[in-house]
């Protein structure tokens, strides 16, 4: 059986010192598929996107995006926040046909 | 603005419910009007003044399927005094709107990164909006090149 | 660097039994310039940070694959031949390669492990998991050069290649060399034509919005030039990529890359 497709790249440092500003990064595969587009056979390609972004640091939201058809496929975002406590960082996208997905992280902060 | 207004406008701009399937290839885009009033319903008739606000955004676009984009807004985001929104407009797309992103006091900067499309050579604008309510912003007019060799399928 | 020395002795071994029309014509090497020198400043940003790039959500799944066991054999990649970086760097910089006198290029050399060692069906061309262990493979020998092999038993397909990069062909009657040798880095409609060395495959596509094989885009610039692809696998098609890789050599691998 074909192994899932890996759905994200996250890219957050292990370890940060405490009130350092740290620099997120995430990259999801998804087509964004814009509903603009039309196929081959003459058809409007129906629209298929991530509509929603939000993260959670040990539970409190520190940012959210929403996303229009014309977000670039396999969207990517670079957001940063301030480490205050060791714990977890949440992601989590939400879109059409009921599109969920969602990492965590682990941060450990010293200091 | 709070979080939940937020949300109901972006929702109602960005197409939520699959609005936007239903239009073909051949209507026409948005203009520099649509782009304005969705400007209006997002962020209320208050001035956007130009400042503060950094666009970075290729002039030249190899590709409009994927243009890198990164906002950077003058801010010493604390919580009296920060950056809570950021906007990305457009005036040539099929819809005028593109993203929209919360901040706040925790963000420790107000530099923001994404990737977008551009259906053609256009004005893009960023808006941020302040915790006081001030609107600042940046445009940049960017060319969107074609590929020459036009390609049949893989 | 005697070993160096020897490659190079017969590299020119191997050049001169090539008509010497086609050796005065190869791109002089300090003239060959990457598709990533003409890109933006952005774009080459994208493809630097492995934490940008989208290539690294195929790179992900590679290294799944790598380590998993499949086929009737029950084996994983990493079993015969332990970690990517151990066994698999400057590999893809020597592909397409002669194996049992045949000569296949990465995709099919992966694939004939898969059949042969693991007992399990090839992957699909241009499909998800075969883009992803070629682009893993690929990523090892990034920073390397592109050094394809000086053995005789190469000529005829080099010489098959070479013949297919300077044939008019297709309704444009155009020939690969006219754009890519000729008028690199003049304009054609609003893009820089650039030389067409595949220093960076597969390669996360702008305009495919997803990863794709070398043979992917020489059937698209086929399908472009209105002559007809060759299908995926096909000893012109991978004879073609062999001249590719020989006209390229020395050029450093930037793969995954991202081009638009």
């Amino acid at each position: 059986m074909a192994p899932p497709m890996a759905r994200t790249l996250i890219n957050v440092p292990k370890v940060a010192r405490r009130g350092a500003l740290i620099e997120i990064k995430t990259l999801i595969a998804h087509p964004m598929e814009s509903g603009y587009r039309v196929g081959t056979n003459g058809q409007v390609i129906p629209r298929d996107i991530i509509t929603d972004f939000v993260c959670l640091y040990e539970g409190e939201e520190i940012f959210r995006a929403r996303f229009s058809p014309a977000v670039a496929a396999n969207p990517f975002l670079a957001f940063s926040t301030i480490a205050t406590r060791s714990g977890t960082i949440a992601f989590r996208w939400t879109g059409d046909n009921g599109f969920a997905a969602s990492e965590t992280v682990t941060l450990t902060v010293e200091g | 603005m709070r979080r939940r207004d937020f949300l109901i406008t972006s929702v109602r701009l960005a197409g939520g419910a699959g609005l936007g399937s239903v239009l073909g290839a051949g209507r026409a885009g948005a203009t520099a009007a649509m782009m304005q009033e969705a400007i209006r319903q997002t962020l209320g008739t208050g001035p956007v003044v130009p400042g503060r606000v950094k666009l970075g955004i290729p002039p030249l676009v190899e590709n409009g399927n994927t243009v890198p984009v990164t906002v950077t807004v003058d801010s010493p985001m604390t919580e009296t005094d920060h950056v809570s929104a950021i906007h990305v407009f457009n005036e040539k797309n099929p819809q005028p709107y593109v993203i929209g992103m919360s901040l706040g006091p925790r963000a420790g900067r107000a530099v923001v990164s994404t990737r977008i499309k551009l259906a053609d050579s256009q004005q893009v604008i960023a808006i941020a909006q302040m915790s006081d309510g001030s609107l600042w912003s940046d445009t940049v007019h960017v060319i969107v090149t074609i590929a020459a060799c036009v390609e049949g399928n893989p | 660097m005697e070993r160096v020395a020897l490659c190079l002795a017969l590299n020119c071994a191997l050049m001169a039994a090539v008509p010497a029309a086609a050796a005065a014509a190869s791109m002089p090497a300090a003239e060959r310039r990457s598709g990533a020198d003409v890109m933006g400043p952005e774009l080459r940003a994208m493809q630097d940070d492995d934490a940008a790039n989208p290539a690294g959500l195929w790179l992900l799944d590679g290294q799944a694959l790598w380590d998993r066991k499949v086929g009737r054999a029950a084996k994983s990649c990493a079993e015969c031949h332990g970690t990517v970086e151990a066994s698999m760097t400057g590999v893809a910089g020597r592909y397409p390669a002669l194996v049992h006198g045949r000569l296949v290029d990465l995709e099919q050399r992966i694939n004939l492990c898969r059949t042969a060692r693991q007992q399990a069906p090839p992957l699909a061309w241009e499909g998800h998991d075969l883009l992803a262990l070629s682009a893993l493979l690929a990523r090892a020998s990034r920073g390397l050069p592109i050094s394809p092999s000086a053995s005789p038993a190469l000529r005829p397909f080099l010489v098959t290649g070479r013949r297919i990069f300077l044939r008019r062909q297709g309704q444009l009657n155009l020939s690969c060399a006219e754009c890519h040798d000729d008028n690199w880095g003049r304009h054609l409609g609003g893009a820089v034509i650039p030389q067409g060395h595949p220093t960076g495959y597969p390669l996360y596509r702008l305009e495919w919005q997803s990863l794709g094989s070398l043979q992917r885009r020489l059937r698209n610039c086929m399908a472009g030039m209105r002559a007809e692809p060759y299908p995926y696998g096909a000893k012109q098609a991978v004879s073609l990529e062999l001249y590719l890789m020989w006209r390229a050599r020395g050029m450093r691998i930037d793969a995954p890359a991202v081009r638009p």
